[in-house]
């Protein structure tokens, strides 16, 4: 809808009509909730539905490390990005390594795809059930295979053993997406360029380094978006695996917010975390709209 | 080449292991599950699925999950359709704006909204039924339909609805007869995204039902009981839930990058 194109396109306000229902319904869901919760971010109550103004209090806790309610959500947010990097730095290269090894034509590549998707289309909860029972030590082969290995695993006490299985769930679970991405931008190169490329008898990095790489680019940032932002929210993986124990130790922001919101129901301190939340997010969110309508801009003045 | 189909091979080893292990244990009984460890059912039993098909406080999960899942799907690319095709094809006051505000609730997190979307669904009685999650999982799914689909119309050259329209065709009747022939594709891949995405949520179908309209993935819950965990059943209701996504991925496998890319790649 950018770029180029926009140009060329009409002006018409009665395109509004076209657009009205589902600015409608989404407007039903999302503008709604999020008015309760900037109401409720800015009250108190000591319970009976008596509610009085409390004005920037929440906000001003929760950016307050010393307090106990920020103290936890400097903590969580941290977690939080350091899962989101250990997930990409391990997620992209792996991703990029399988998609350069993908074969290109036949039923093989279908097969792989189909394969490839699989973990995607399984319901989150049973992604973290899967792992929950895959890493334990008497009936997973994982943890069985550890522990007979002689190696202390156990997710449920060890606070280094809980982070390794929700990664490795998390690149069982999302790898392939950046794999695909990847591979879809890999497709888009044409054969004379690999041709050309083993007459000058380019080295496999040389074909990688100049003709793949800049191919995928494109596709290795939204990528790299997508994941950091899912990421960034995971809540039902690793709730399920490890309910956000040992102690503390894998309680990001989703997880914790919950615990707030609908365990202890403290509701001006959920909103007040949620509307935070909800500002990080947005952020992100801007980077990757103004990238993806940036790359389509600069690929249809290519395409001109 | 041949080093290389290593890494893929060994890949997709991985990732069907944990899978594997789930099917694996559907198949045995709870002594055998809890006693030692073996690689394949010794004596396969069907008992788990058994159990599943015939109790309806279970495949009522199942009904209930496709029932909201099929509900969203359809809200969700009907209202869709024509939105994306303003956005496609006109330029009009706040287009940039609503564009962006649509990808933000996609990718608005459910934590968030669980709290504020029980509240509402409470007060306008919608609570504990298959509408308030279809409902609520339109705020995600909206915005990927729209996005989705847009990708695709934006493939469709302008000239085709110019001609069109020269020929004489009423807007409705292009609409119906030729352009949505022509996106047939893309409307697919959305409802196979907006399907996927449904399924896969928990938090907020977990949220808005109490008894009479939980999904299957929120009973599956169910099975710690007194006697202890019933990993059997655990793991064939865990199965179900992969089956309908293993199903339809077949027809949607060259489309699935673009799905994720929400129609951009």
């Amino acid at each position: 809808m950018t770029g180029e194109a926009r140009e060329l396109k009409p002006y018409n306000n009665r395109a509004w009509f076209m657009v009205l229902p589902v600015f409608l319904i989404v407007a039903f869901s999302a503008v709604l909730p999020l008015m309760t919760v900037v109401n409720y971010s800015v009250q108190d109550t000591f319970g009976n539905n008596t509610f009085f103004w409390n004005g920037i209090g929440w906000f001003k806790e929760l950016l307050d490390p010393n307090s106990e309610l920020g103290g936890r959500f400097i903590d969580a947010l941290g977690r939080n990005f350091l899962f989101s990097f250990l997930i990409l730095a391990i997620e992209i290269p792996l991703g990029i390594a399988v998609a350069l090894s993908m074969p290109r034509q036949g039923v093989a590549v279908s097969i792989s795809l189909v394969l490839l998707a699989l973990p995607l289309l399984i319901p989150w909860n049973v992604v973290g059930t899967i792992w929950q029972v895959f890493g334990r030590s008497d009936i997973g082969l994982l943890g069985w295979t550890l522990t007979g290995l002689g190696i202390d695993y156990n997710y449920v006490s060890g606070v280094l053993a809980a982070w390794i299985t929700i990664i490795l769930m998390d690149v069982w679970h999302w790898t392939s997406l950046v794999v695909l991405l990847c591979y879809a931008g890999l497709r888009a190169i044409p054969d004379a360029f690999y041709q050309a490329a083993r007459i000058d008898g380019a080295s496999r990095w040389a074909i990688f380094r100049a003709i793949q790489l800049p191919k995928i680019s494109r596709v290795l940032v939204i990528a790299v978006l997508l994941r950091f932002m899912d990421s960034f929210m995971i809540y039902t993986e690793p709730f399920v695996v490890t309910g956000g124990g040992p102690g503390n130790a894998t309680t990001f922001i989703s997880i914790d917010l919950v615990k707030i919101a609908l365990g202890q129901f403290d509701l001006g301190k959920a909103a007040a975390l949620s509307i935070v939340y909800n500002l990080i997010i947005l952020t992100v969110c801007w980077v990757f709209y103004t990238v993806m309508t940036h790359v389509e801009n600069a690929e249809r003045r290519v395409q001109l | 080449m041949k080093s290389s189909r290593i890494v893929l091979l060994v890949y997709i080893v991985f990732l069907m292991l944990p899978i594997y292990w789930l099917v694996n244990m559907s198949l045995k009984t709870n002594s055998e599950i809890t006693g030692p460890l073996t690689l394949w059912p010794t004596q396969i039993t069907f008992q788990n699925y058994v159990k599943i098909f015939t109790d309806s406080s279970w495949y009522m999960g199942y009904v209930n999950a496709v029932l909201y899942v099929l509900i969203n799907t359809v809200i969700s690319v009907v209202l869709a359709l024509p939105a994306a095709y303003a956005f496609s094809r006109y330029r009009f006051v706040g287009d940039k704006h609503l564009f962006f505000w649509l990808l933000s609730n996609r990718m608005a997190p459910a934590a968030v909204f669980a709290l504020p979307f029980f509240n509402l669904y409470q007060a306008v009685g919608l609570f504990d039924t298959v509408w308030a999650v279809a409902l609520a999982h339109c705020l995600f799914n909206v915005p990927l339909a729209v996005w989705i689909l847009e990708g695709f119309i934006s493939g469709v050259p302008r000239e085709i609805d110019e001609t069109a329209s020269i020929d004489g065709y009423s807007f409705p009747r292009f609409f119906g007869r030729i352009f949505i022939p022509l996106i047939a594709n893309g409307i697919g891949v959305a409802a196979f995204f907006c399907f996927m995405f449904s399924w896969v949520e928990l938090l907020l179908a977990r949220t808005l039902t109490a008894t009479n309209a939980k999904p299957i993935s929120a009973i599956m819950t169910r099975t710690v009981s007194a006697a202890g965990m019933d990993w059997g059943l655990l793991a064939a209701a865990g199965v179900l839930t992969i089956i309908p996504g293993a199903v339809v991925i077949w027809f949607v496998r060259n489309y699935i990058a673009k799905g994720f890319a929400l129609g951009r790649v």
